[in-house]
């Protein structure tokens, strides 16, 4: 198989596996819909911006649960965001992960929300990983000369 | 395009204002729009919203997030209908509970949404908007 199929069929069971995992879902499906040649780096700024936020929240997590007293009301906030952004990029584990943390909030269970934080950062950079890996293997296809195959996550 | 309405010889778009807090759902719900031909702006809090609107600007669909600092989508909410605003508001949140919307929509919104916004609820809204405006 040339290199271009290679590649494109390493594209299209990556990205299915994504899907089949549970890592992302559909809504990353619609956002790659809202890319066109005008916006073509749409979907991967997105990402990134992503990325940034995220890992933000991540450190006011951090601190906010460091505390001598814990407020577990701005834990719950931030929570509260890190599952909006997630839910919003398809980003499936992320967003269960942050539904499982909220419970703990309002349970006000410090040894659980600091277990689930654990949790929440092995999911966040297991999807930094496969998206990283998305993008990678989508630049080897195009600077291969192919086409990037759009995988429809209905079938998987 | 689904987000225009034809009129006499001039296609009208229909405007939509994206409030949230949130960069990343502001940029996503405002592509959307976009991609439904919407004239979309967008802002990150209730207060500006409100300032829009009583500046004299004017939209036919708000998409209202829930919590936002300096003014939540419920006061904003509030405050737009004080005005006399009518247009169609659908607030859009993460909160999924039944309890922790009603408040939210008893403030003055036409629908409340979980994020994020979906083709198919743009699609129902678009239908109503259009009668709204004929």
């Amino acid at each position: 198989m040339e290199i271009v199929g290679q590649l494109q069929k390493q594209f299209v069971d990556f990205t299915t596996s994504l899907y089949r995992e549970g890592i992302l879902d559909g809504q990353f499906v619609e956002l790659q819909k809202l890319q066109d040649e005008s916006t073509p780096d749409f979907v991967c700024e997105l990402v990134s911006e992503y990325f940034q936020d995220s890992e933000k929240i991540l450190t006011n997590l951090t601190t906010a649960l460091q505390q001598q007293v814990v407020n577990f009301k701005v834990v719950d906030d931030h929570v509260h965001q890190f599952k909006g952004s997630s839910s919003s990029m398809g980003a499936l584990r992320v967003r269960n992960m942050c539904i499982a943390f909220k419970s703990l909030c309002e349970e006000k269970n410090l040894d659980g929300c600091l277990r689930c934080l654990q949790q929440l950062k092995h999911e966040f950079y297991l999807v930094k990983n496969k998206w990283e890996t998305l993008f990678r293997l989508e630049r080897q296809i195009l600077e291969a000369g192919g086409a990037v195959p759009f995988v429809d996550y209905r079938f998987y | 395009m689904a987000g225009e309405m034809a009129g006499n010889s001039t296609k009208k778009k229909i405007s939509a204002l994206v409030v949230d807090d949130d960069r990343l759902v502001r940029r996503i719900h405002g592509m959307l729009l976009t991609r439904f031909g919407m004239e979309t702006n967008a802002v990150e809090n209730g207060k500006e919203a409100v300032d829009l609107f009583a500046s004299g600007k004017c939209y036919d669909l708000v998409f209202m997030d829930m919590e936002m600092p300096i003014m939540d989508g419920l006061k904003a909410t509030q405050a737009l209908r004080e005005m006399g605003v009518s247009s169609t508001i659908v607030g859009v949140t993460s909160r999924t509970q039944e309890g922790e919307t009603q408040a939210f929509m008893e403030a003055g919104l036409d629908a409340c949404w979980e994020k994020p916004l979906t083709r198919d609820g743009i699609i129902s809204l678009l239908d109503q908007v259009a009668k709204k405006l004929l």
